[in-house]
């Protein structure tokens, strides 16, 4: 249990940090961008847009620095991330709100997905090594060294331009209310199909490289020639002795990829016009709304930190030493 | 000293190296590996055209013209653009901006690794704790939307601060690396002697330590690259850097918001973002030179069927064969 305990301290100070951050940094920052922005939408923002932003930069001189990380503090506890500009005079939580559950369920997806393939296809190649599957290597390595946004390019161009298969943009079909029914249901998955074979064609390359070569280094061990000689049958061996010690690198590598994976996605979307978290996070930093831009990055940062506490649960469960070392 | 290279304790991926050839022909070894040759030449091609960009590109990459939007031909060998500028001419002009940027922002990035890295797992203790719980919480908080907000709210992202936003989001890869290997050479044998001889610290790290560490050290420059070139592509595109700096992410966003996708204008990005992905796959494939070099077991499994019937080795499971390349035509 010292394990998960230490974790879990690790990542309170990390959320700690990201919070801290997000603080100082439209302090720190050269210029004086809040008086610019007020100078430019002279008498289009109201004095309460103006008293937060305000407030967010540090421009309150009427409290300490330390007074002011409180009173943000404060606010973030209550849930309250300030009021968005360019959706004036809608609050950030809500915008998130709104965005945040698309760019979880297209990420969670597609990244299983991708896990699930590459950690099966690894295995394979791994496996049979010097035998045709070699030649998936270099494709998957092209893959890889992809811009997601680049590759969301294409894709759109093989798969909407030309042949019309799927739709290039957007989340659902417009002309639809958002409900339970099967129809929407349906909708969602159509629309969401090339934004998740994009995910998925980039991240999946990292998958099969780290199993691939994980399972040559454990395929020489000697428990695994011992199963060999025991006449256990091949694929007993391959999934039930060499790819169960060498899934458990490729699990501490999907806390560290996801970050990388989040940060292809959200650029992703814009070009999906793909209506997630991303979507507004660069929409807000076009427009300048500093509140939406960083109240969008805190909670990126928090998704991404729940699941690696998820990641590293399943991990501390699967391989009994980090328990006992902990 | 040398084959202490690579004796990862906490990595299964690395095996401590067999005693090979002295260090001079090891460094040869490392440029007869085909991977890392290919890499090399494809990275010293794009050195190349950032040099001499200026002198052969064809046209002004501002320059309009009145040929809108045409196919790749022999006066414009990757088309134009909706206002008739040349793309070859804004993808050559633009190499040097993508290459420089990435540089940098990978020296920085490895200087701040290796100082914070060493650091910690040679002074161990209370510093060592702090220092990695640093590197580890930025490794943890997703780069690219902390990249994106920084240089959002910057004033104006011009190429230098763009470099130094990434260094300093992604220096922390390599220090987690660096420390762990530190950590388990600061106890060896010829470190103590160091010691025991009441050599300096500095001398120490410097002399002792620090030569133990190149591999790694060019490893994570290389993947520091990588990650700066995609980033700083990345916030061209989404128009976060001036939009009239070419490099290859200003192309892209051109193409982009000028709706090349409807206008059916493949070349307008498909160009552009081929020279991404083979800038990409060529640093990813000195890194894996770089792992084949210090890792024996990987040279024998990134042969190719062919390779591996060449050598007479039969790849079976239940072991792993080492090759040494390449051992017996130089005296």
């Amino acid at each position: 249990m010292r394990f998960f305990g230490r974790r879990l301290v690790f990542y309170a100070i990390t959320f700690w940090a990201a919070v801290t951050i997000n603080f100082f940094l439209p302090r720190l920052l050269p210029g004086d961008p809040v008086s610019a922005l007020i100078a430019k939408k002279q008498g289009q923002l109201s004095t309460d847009a103006i008293a937060s932003l305000k407030a967010m930069f540090g421009l309150d001189s009427n409290q300490t620095l330390w007074q002011q990380y409180l009173h943000y503090w404060g606010d973030l506890l209550h849930g309250d991330l300030g009021t968005s500009i360019s959706y004036y005079p809608a609050p950030v939580t809500s915008i998130i709100k709104q965005g945040l559950p698309w760019t979880i369920g297209l990420v969670g997806i597609s990244t299983i997905i991708a896990f699930t393939l590459g950690t099966l296809i690894g295995t394979a190649i791994g496996w049979r090594r010097g035998t045709w599957a070699d030649a998936l290597l270099p494709i998957s390595t092209f893959f890889s060294s992809v811009p997601y946004f680049w590759l969301a390019l294409i894709v759109i161009t093989i798969f909407s331009v030309n042949l019309e298969w799927f739709p290039s943009s957007g989340s659902y079909d417009r002309d639809m209310v958002p409900n339970l029914s099967w129809d929407f249901i349906g909708s969602v998955i159509y629309y969401g199909t090339l934004p998740a074979l994009t995910i998925i064609l980039t991240s999946i390359a990292g998958w099969i490289l780290g199993m691939r070569n994980m399972s040559v280094t454990v395929s020489s061990e000697d428990y695994v020639t011992v199963a060999q000689a025991k006449g256990l049958s091949e694929r007993r061996v391959m999934f039930g002795y060499a790819a169960r010690n060498a899934i458990l690198p490729q699990i501490s590598s999907f806390a560290l990829s996801l970050g990388f994976i989040v940060g292809g996605t959200i650029v992703m979307e814009q070009v999906f016009s793909y209506q997630g978290i991303g979507f507004y996070l660069l929409s807000a930093t076009s427009a300048h709304d500093y509140p939406l831009m960083q109240g969008c990055f805190l909670v990126i940062t928090l998704a991404v930190l729940l699941a690696n506490i998820v990641a590293d649960f399943v991990y501390g469960v699967l391989d009994p030493r980090t328990r006992q070392e902990g | 000293m040398a084959a202490e290279l690579l004796d990862l304790e906490d990595s299964a991926e690395l095996t401590s190296v067999q005693t090979g050839p002295s260090g001079k022909k090891r460094r040869f070894l490392f440029m007869r590996n085909a991977k890392a040759l290919t890499g090399l030449g494809i990275l010293g091609f794009f050195v190349l055209i950032a040099i001499i960009g200026p002198w052969i590109a064809p046209y002004d990459p501002d320059a309009r013209s009145k040929e809108l939007l045409q196919p790749p031909s022999w006066d414009h060998l990757m088309g134009t653009t909706h206002t008739g500028q040349d793309v070859f001419s804004q993808v050559v002009l633009g190499t040097r901006s993508v290459l420089v940027i990435a540089f940098v922002a990978g020296f920085a990035a490895t200087l701040l690794g290796i100082v914070i890295g060493i650091t910690a797992g040679y002074i161990g203790g209370v510093g060592d704790e702090s220092l990695s719980a640093l590197s580890n919480v930025f490794l943890v908080i997703p780069q690219l939307p902390l990249i994106i907000i920084i240089t959002g709210s910057l004033p104006s992202a011009g190429g230098l601060s763009v470099a130094l936003v990434i260094a300093i989001t992604g220096w922390a890869w390599g220090a987690r690396v660096l420390r762990a290997q530190t950590l388990s050479l600061r106890r060896r044998d010829f470190v103590e002697a160091a010691r025991a001889n009441g050599e300096k610290t500095w001398r120490i790290v410097m002399a002792e330590i620090l030569p133990n560490l190149t591999a790694i050290i060019a490893a994570g420059f290389i993947g520091t690259v990588g990650f700066a070139v995609l980033s700083q592509i990345t916030l061209s595109f989404l128009g976060l850097t001036p939009t009239d700096e070419w490099n290859w992410g200003t192309v892209l966003y051109w193409a982009q918001s000028q709706l090349a996708l409807q206008r059916h204008a493949w070349w307008w990005f498909v160009f552009p973002g081929a020279c991404i992905a083979l800038l990409g796959m060529a640093l990813t494939l000195i890194n894996f030179g770089i792992d084949e070099f210090v890792n024996p077991r990987l040279r024998s499994t990134g042969m190719n069927a062919r390779d591996l019937r060449k050598r007479g080795i039969r790849p079976r499971i239940g072991f792993t064969p080492v090759v040494h390349e390449a051992k017996e035509d130089r005296a």
